[in-house]
């Protein structure tokens, strides 16, 4: 092979590369640091309560995205595996009499697996359809577990729901283990985004999004792919339906089987950025605050259902991709715009900051010799 | 029995009769190619040997073995890449990241690892040399124009190393510089053994390309043999002018 050598594979030579390690090293140390420096800032307030909810919801959102965000089947139905969740740890707790502290925390995986066989028949019924007809299946799905969380009493008790057992920590003490719990899930969710996102499988997602039959003619298996993303969000899902229930030591059907709860996460990865793997934890921050705070104030109770649809019209009109492939999108035309400095080099010569690059016939860019493309 | 074997398929869609027991043998390490007026069938063909349709009646063969009703992904992990009248790609990903997309036929668990592994990376780079979409490998591939699109399609189903490729109509709406550079790169594959099967409307491509030609009319191959042979059939002549 006599062609150019392949230097620098995909990854710019970025400033961004150096920017980034170092970004996460302050995200996650201001994220442990939460517990301790919430209370003393924002003293007297409900600051935990709503920093547990969001790391709990920015897991959720994380999850939802392995699956609608890579493969573009938008499910509405993730309330199915946080309430299997959510009902599972209350069951478990019941039938084997755990009543130590961290004994709950400890089953969270065991709700996962729950969540994740229960995924498995919903995903194989649900996506044999696509497009809306997906999306109205996960609905249908919902209700259909929602009416059972209703009817079996013998395993739900019905609407009277079920308690969990009430952890011995107080005051102050209560909602760290809850947060650091929740902060760990996310890191794995994330984690496990990343690495869908960067191997062949999850490139293969992606060709599904683009051209499901496309991709199944270049030998993407595309059924099994599209059901262990499902599965794999779900388990996660699942995990946090349990630690949900245990945080605030009940569940009932509409609270675990929440119809809100999926137009709240998908709400959160379209804002923050759909298929991205930072804009959903972005969409929780900045749903999820903006949500605590209304509904905790009791005047404005359920006004936060406007916020959600104003936020959704928002979302439609003005950022149709979400927040970060917007700003990222900017940010190339700004650069683009930017007079050449020594910085130059650092642009990739395949970036076509302006617009889409329609030169000349390929023939032209570049000769190719009769053995050019020897293998 | 031929190296891609179709033995009297037969489809219908609604009343319509798209392939009627339609039969045609393609030879091994041969350009192949496969005319006909439009509706004659031939995409429908294609579709069924790759998997994308069911044939009501009839079998396919490949190299011995009966693969009639196979997945497309399966078809193509035996070595049978196509490519699309309207080329398709995957618009949203950068021209590069469409060449990682196809799974080789050795795949197994491999599909779990990161995909810009050096060994595929330098792969997929050579193939992009090849079809000389090097400057453009970063770009999304919705900003391709169209002739520079149907070479990526080209080139991603080269990544697995098919040993037949089934093209659909790769000159309609091309260039003639590009028609002449696309008929060069398929005849220095076929020299490296890679069998084609070629639908085009363009005669001159068909002529000039093919070792063997098959005409289809209403569903069915009702000619087939050298170029020449072909140019010559009275029943050629009828299906393309009379009716």
């Amino acid at each position: 092979m006599t062609t150019q050598s392949p230097q620098s594979p995909a990854i710019p030579t970025d400033r961004l590369a150096l920017i980034k390690p170092i970004a996460l090293v302050v995200l996650l140390a201001v994220a442990l640091a939460v517990p301790s420096a919430a209370p003393v800032l924002f003293p007297g307030t409900a600051i935990m309560a709503i920093a547990v909810f969001t790391v709990l919801y920015a897991a959720c959102a994380s999850a939802w995205n392995i699956f609608s965000g890579y493969t573009g089947y938008i499910a509405l139905g993730h309330a199915v595996f946080f309430g299997s969740g959510a009902y599972a740890l209350a069951i478990m707790c019941k039938g084997w009499h755990v009543h130590s502290d961290y004994g709950p925390l400890l089953l969270l995986p065991l709700c996962g697996v729950i969540a994740a066989i229960i995924a498995i028949p919903v995903g194989i019924i649900s996506l044999r359809t696509r497009g809306h007809t997906f999306v109205v299946i996960t609905i249908a799905t919902f209700f259909i577990f929602q009416l059972l969380a209703y009817n079996l009493r013998f395993i739900t008790q019905g609407s009277a729901g079920l308690e969990l057992p009430i952890p011995s920590w107080s005051g102050a003490a209560f909602d760290p283990p809850f947060y650091y719990t929740g902060l760990l899930i996310l890191l794995l969710a994330v984690g496990a985004s990343w690495w869908v996102r960067r191997s062949k499988y999850g490139l293969g997602l992606l060709a599904i999004k683009d051209d499901e039959d496309r991709a199944r003619g270049l030998g993407v298996r595309t059924g099994p792919s599209k059901l262990l993303a499902f599965t794999l969000s779900a388990f996660f899902v699942g995990m946090l339906g349990g630690l949900w229930a245990y945080y605030i030591e009940s569940v009932f059907p509409n609270s675990g089987f929440d119809a809100l709860f999926d137009v709240a996460i998908a709400l959160m990865v379209f804002l923050g950025g759909l298929g991205t793997l930072a804009g959903p934890i972005l969409g929780a921050l900045i749903l999820i605050p903006a949500q605590q705070y209304v509904a905790s104030d009791r005047t404005l109770t359920s006004w936060y259902l406007i916020l959600y649809g104003a936020l959704f019209l928002v979302v439609i009109l003005l950022l149709p991709e979400g927040i970060l492939p917007t700003v990222r999108k900017r940010l190339i035309q700004w650069r683009g715009r930017r007079p050449a400095t020594g910085a130059a080099p650092g642009a990739t010569p395949g970036a076509f900051p302006g617009g889409p690059p329609r030169s000349g016939p390929p023939g032209r860019v570049a000769p190719v010799s009769s053995d050019g493309g020897e293998r | 029995m031929s190296y891609l074997e179709v033995h009297t398929v037969s489809k219908a869609f609604g009343g319509i009769q798209a392939l009627n027991a339609c039969s045609l043998g393609i030879e091994r390490g041969r350009i192949t190619g496969l005319i006909g007026p439009n509706g004659s069938g031939k995409t429908t063909l294609f579709n069924v040997i790759t998997g994308y349709e069911r044939p009501d009646d009839g079998q396919v063969w490949f190299n011995g073995a009966a693969i009639t009703n196979s997945a497309p992904d399966a078809v193509f992990g035996l070595g049978i890449g196509r490519t699309f009248q309207m080329s398709r790609i995957f618009s949203r990903l950068t021209v590069l990241e469409n060449m990682h997309v196809p799974v080789p036929r050795r795949g197994g668990l491999g599909i779990l690892r990161s995909w810009t592994s050096a060994r595929e990376q330098r792969q997929a780079l050579e193939l992009l040399d090849f079809v000389g979409l090097i400057p453009l490998k970063d770009v999304p591939a919705e900003n391709l124009s169209y002739g520079q699109k149907k070479l990526l399609e080209f080139a991603c189903v080269l990544v697995a190393e098919p040993q037949v490729i089934l093209l659909d109509e790769p000159a309609g709406g091309v260039n003639p510089t590009m028609i002449n550079y696309l008929a060069g790169h398929i005849r220095q594959l076929n020299r490296r053994g890679i069998t084609f099967l070629v639908v085009e409307h363009n005669m001159e491509f068909v002529m000039g390309l093919c070792d063997t030609v098959f005409v289809m009319h209403r569903g069915t191959t009702i000619a087939g043999g050298t170029p020449a042979e072909v140019r010559n059939n009275p029943a050629v002549l009828e299906a393309y002018l009379g009716d």
